[in-house]
This record gives C-alpha cells, sequence and structure tokens, in this order.
C-alpha cells in the first residue's frame, strides 16, 4: 500500500482562540516496501501527520470546503487535499475507516500504558477479535496470538497466562506491540518505538522492527528524534518543522546537510559528527553514516595509508 | 497542542476579568440572593439589566454566553410546563380534570423561566471571566476563617487546585488510549448500552492506572521538595482589591437593595 498527501494541513481548536495550525501544506509519499523515518521537533506536527494515516484524525472534505468558499471566476482554486493510503482515500468520508485501521497498525509512544487486559493472551487478542468478520475461534486466537508474541522475542507459553502488569518494561512494550501487529497490517506506524528504553532496549526494538520489516509488515513508519535510529534503519527520512515537510531524502544525503539541519535545531547522528570532525581534519570520507559502512570505510583508510 | 480549551475560562482581558476573585464570587452570591429575593418582573429586570452590562463589559460574546442556555433548556421546558398546567389561578382560560391553564400561571412560568435563565447565565459569567486557578485562590482566601475552628482550608484549596490541574491532562491522556485503542480496532460509536459500556474498559483501566501513577509521582515530586500544608506559605500571586473590586461592591449592593425595597413595598408583587 502506498501512501500519499498531497496538500495535506490540520489546525487543532479551529475557529477558538485557541486555534493553532500542525500542518501546513504537506505533501508526502511513503512507497510500498519502505522503512521510513519521520524526523522533528516535539510541536513539529510528525504526530498529527502519522495520526492522519490511520483516519484518527480525520482530512475535512476539500469538497465541502469548495461548497463553503466558492472560488470567483479567475482566482486559483485552492489547492486539492488529497490523502490516500493504499485504495482507501482518507478524504472521502463513506471510507470504511475500521477496515483501513486492519490494514495500517498504529504504535503510540509508550505503547504499554494501553495495556488493560486480564491477561497477555487477551490484551493481544483485542486487535484480533475487533477486526475480524466472524468470530474467530479459540484455536484461531490461540495461534495468532502465539505467532505475534513469538515475532516480538516472547515465549507464549511463559507469558501468555500472565497478567501484563506483572512484566517487565521493555516486556510490556513487547506485548503492546504484539497486540498492533497481531492482525498482520500492512503498514506500521511507530511513535517513538525506543523512548524511555535502555540502549539494549533501544537495539533490541530496532532489530524487532527489522525483523518485522521483512518478515510481517510490507512497511513501517517510524517517528523519531533519535539520528541514529534514523540513520541506522531508514532508506528514507522526511523532516518535519512548523508543520511543514523540509526534506525528504535517503539518510545518507539527508545528514550531508549539516546546517540546515542545525538551524531547524535538529541534531545529526554520531556517525556525521565524526565524519564532520574527521573533514575539519582534513580526512574526506565517504560513508552513508551506518555504524558499519563508517567502521569499514575508516578502517579501509587506516590500512591504505598504513 | 491537543484541545487546551478546557471548562469555559475565556481568557481576554477586560475589566470583569481583572476584579478579584474573592469579590466575584461575592458578587455572585449577592445576585443570586437578589434572583431569589425578587417577586416581581421589576426586580428580574433590575438583575438582567445588571447581568447585561457586565456580560458586555467581559468582552465575552453574547452569543456564548447564552448557549449556556441549552443546557439546561430541558428543565426549563419542564418546570414551565409543569407551572402552566399545575398553577391554580383565577382566571381560567382551560381546564380538564386537575389540569387548567391560567392567565396566573402563565405569568408565573414566564417568570421562573426568566429566574432560572438568570441564575444559569450569571454563573456562568464567573467561569468565563475568571481561570480556574484564580476561583481557587478566591475559594481559599475566601474560607479562611474557618481556619479558626481547625478546618484545613489550605489542603482543601490544594486538593481542587490539584484536580482542576489534572483535568487537562487526564482529558488529553483519555483521548490518547482512546486512539491506540481505536487503532486497535474498538468502536465507541456503534452499539446498544451494554455494548458501548464494555467499550470503555480498555480505556478506563489504563485511564485510571496512569492516574495513580502519577498522583504518585506529583507526591513523590512534592516529597522531594519538602512541601508541607499551609503554615507560613507565601502566595505567589497575592490577590488583592482595587477600584475595579469597590465599583463591583456598589453594583452588587445596589442591586440586593433594590430588589429589596421591591420586594418590600410590593411593587408589582405576582
Amino acid at each position: 500500500m502506498r501512501i500519499v498527501a498531497e496538500h495535506l494541513s490540520y489546525t487543532y481548536n479551529a475557529d477558538t482562540l485557541f486555534a493553532t495550525a500542525a500542518l501546513k501544506d504537506v505533501s508526502l509519499t511513503v512507497e510500498e516496501g519502505e522503512f521510513f523515518g519521520i524526523i522533528g521537533h516535539t510541536g513539529s506536527g510528525k504526530s498529527t501527520f502519522v495520526q492522519h494515516l490511520n483516519g484518527l484524525i480525520r482530512v475535512p472534505s476539500s469538497m465541502k470546503r469548495y461548497k463553503k468558499k466558492k472560488p470567483k471566476k479567475g482566482q486559483a482554486l485552492p489547492p486539492q487535499t488529497v490523502l490516500t493510503v493504499g485504495e482507501y482515500d482518507l478524504t472521502d468520508k463513506k471510507t470504511n475507516f475500521r477496515e483501513l485501521r486492519k490494514h495500517v497498525g498504529m504504535v503510540f509512544q509508550y505503547p504499554e500504558y494501553q495495556l488493560f487486559a486480564e491477561t497477555v493472551k487477551e490484551d493481544v487478542a483485542f486487535g484480533l477479535k475487533n477486526f475480524s468478520e466472524k468470530k474467530p475461534t479459540n484455536e484461531e486466537i490461540t495461534e495468532a496470538v502465539r505467532a505475534a508474541l513469538e515475532v516480538v522475542g516472547l515465549n507464549y507459553n511463559e507469558i501468555a497466562k500472565k497478567s501484563p502488569f506483572e512484566l517487565s518494561g521493555g516486556q510490556k512494550r513487547r506485548v503492546a506491540i504484539a497486540g498492533v501487529i497481531v492482525t498482520r497490517p500492512e503498514i506500521l506506524v511507530l511513535d517513538e518505538p525506543a523512548a524511555g528504553l535502555d540502549p539494549v532496549g533501544k537495539r533490541e526494538i530496532m532489530e524487532l522492527l527489522h525483523k518485522l520489516h521483512k518478515e510481517w509488515c510490507k512497511t513501517v513508519i517510524i517517528v523519531s528524534h533519535d539520528m541514529d535510529e534514523i540513520s541506522e534503519n531508514c532508506t528514507r527520512a522526511a523532516v518535519f518543522s512548523e508543520g511543514s515537510v523540509r526534506y525528504v531524502l535517503p539518510p545518507h544525503e539527508l545528514f550531508q546537510k549539516r546546517e540546515e539541519l542545525r538551524a531547524l535545531g535538529l541534531d545529526i547522528p554520531l556517525t556525521a559528527r565524526l565524519c564532520e570532525k574527521l573533514e575539519q581534519a582534513g580526512v574526506k570520507l565517504d560513508c552513508d553514516f551506518t555504524i558499519d559502512d563508517f567502521v569499514a570505510k575508516l578502517s579501509a583508510l587506516k590500512e591504505g595509508k598504513a | 497542542m491537543k484541545d487546551v480549551s478546557f471548562g469555559q475560562y475565556y481568557p481576554v482581558s477586560s475589566f470583569v476579568h481583572r476584579m478579584d476573585p474573592r469579590l466575584k464570587i461575592l458578587f455572585l452570591i449577592a445576585f443570586i440572593t437578589a434572583i431569589f429575593l425578587a417577586t416581581s418582573f421589576y426586580g428580574l429586570a433590575i438583575c438582567a439589566g445588571v447581568l447585561l452590562l457586565i456580560i458586555l463589559l467581559s468582552r465575552v460574546p453574547v452569543g456564548k454566553v447564552f448557549r449556556e442556555i441549552r443546557g439546561i433548556l430541558f428543565i426549563v421546558i419542564l418546570t414551565s410546563v409543569l407551572n402552566i398546567f399545575f398553577y391554580r389561578g383565577e382566571t381560567e382560560y382551560w381546564s380538564w380534570k386537575f389540569l387548567s391553564i391560567t392567565r396566573e400561571g402563565l405569568i408565573f412560568s414566564a417568570f421562573l423561566v426568566c429566574r432560572l435563565i438568570l441564575l444559569v447565565t450569571c454563573s456562568s459569567m464567573l467561569t468565563y471571566t475568571t481561570s480556574p486557578v484564580e476561583l481557587t485562590d478566591g475559594i481559599e482566601s475566601l474560607l479562611t476563617p474557618l481556619k479558626w475552628i481547625r478546618f484545613p482550608v489550605h489542603e482543601l484549596a490544594l486538593i481542587m487546585s490539584i484536580a482542576l490541574r489534572f483535568i487537562p491532562i487526564l482529558m488529553d491522556e483519555t483521548e490518547r488510549i482512546k486512539n491506540a485503542q481505536k487503532a486497535r480496532g474498538a468502536d465507541f460509536e456503534s452499539g446498544g448500552l451494554i455494548k458501548r459500556i464494555r467499550a470503555i474498559v480498555p480505556v478506563l483501566i489504563p485511564l485510571l492506572l496512569s492516574a495513580l501513577r502519577r498522583a504518585e509521582e506529583l507526591g513523590d515530586a512534592m516529597d522531594a521538595r519538602c512541601y508541607s500544608g499551609g503554615r507560613k506559605r507565601t502566595k505567589y500571586k497575592k490577590l488583592r482589591l482595587t477600584w475595579r473590586d469597590f465599583v463591583g461592591f456598589l453594583v452588587g449592593a445596589a442591586v440586593v437593595t433594590g430588589v429589596v425595597l421591591l420586594r418590600v413595598y410590593g411593587v408589582g408583587t405576582l
């Protein structure tokens, strides 16, 4: 499923004293099969954007706006808002949003806080039961839950009957992710999936996402402000700032723009910082800013000199 | 970022907004007393006139104020219908068994409707022009005399202000959890009553847990800064009476006196 957004705008508390524009004329395309990153500060509109993708925030129908304000002759038509995910048109009120949500899994920040059921199994099965056309049999549920828990690296036999509240933080997060992927969404969106985890936990989550990207979900979108996460994992990344998209580039091109990113108040990955230092010392190192590539190029350089 | 508008506070600066919250609370009490003391349309007219003046001074859009009335529409209709049919009067227009419509009944129910509308409008004017924080400060200050009988005024005010402070946070949290469960296919909008109540459980449990967690964190944070009760605490925002409050006091006194005079001399009493 391909995601296409054109001229997407959104204002919170529209028509009140508290009106804040969260998205201003955003145009963005995410191809099927990408591992896409979304970077930006708090309040840059990145979360608002991803919440559009499964219809949690609705696009005001552009047709309605035309009716409200008919442009005069000779006046340019306002740009038409487009938002489609696969064949779903999200600007259309009649779209079946529940069906869409089955295909677009959404893992919110700190997803462990949405656990509620008595057992892990029930919690993971929640989405499955909600999305199934007819009531799934017990075996079907067990099978799906087992598969989902196993792919996130948990042992079904050990954990399924436990209360989700007696698990450790990392385990809870995995259970919560399992609860989203259990319906096998084609697109998986994660808002700060590694937030609040220790370095090992972070690495494990990112490894998990790669595994999911290969085996379960065709497209993975992560929202993050950890640049290392982006440079290590993403095929492309979009930079949000003050509600608009500034850049959409593969990381190895994006992080060449050190000054531009700093001007937006954003960081650059560790590897890019090291490259910068090397450059200042007069050594030009051409790498794609992943740690592996950086190390390989650096050792090659060293051996070449030796 | 999200829906920060909570409650009714309408954040503009005006004469009424800048009045001392204590005086506004007292004014409201006096005003409500006056409305109840009024026995004639003249009395209500005085209140209505002053209220209109306050609304205009406060720069809150008039339409917004009157929208409040929708909330009590049911009660208004119920009281007026009951009074129209059950009020015993002399000039009968229509009667059937124990029901009757009389001239007096019609007038009296019109009077009650006016009274109700005035009551709701004047109370909502307080919340439109006073932020929750000011309101609790005002209440705390007004309740200070109760300290003499060892009533924990400061603690009560603290509980109130913390509760108020947490409402927007918890609303935000509810929205977040609701969205998360919606993303997992939860359906809050369709189905019968039982189904809808059951649909709330996946929101309620995480919300409750998060409220408890936040309460604990706040308690720890207060402990860590050695917070302790009311004694010898100073205020960041000191309440001070100004000429505006003097004007408010005069107007309030005038309204009550006017209404009482009308009542005593029986002018237009129903």
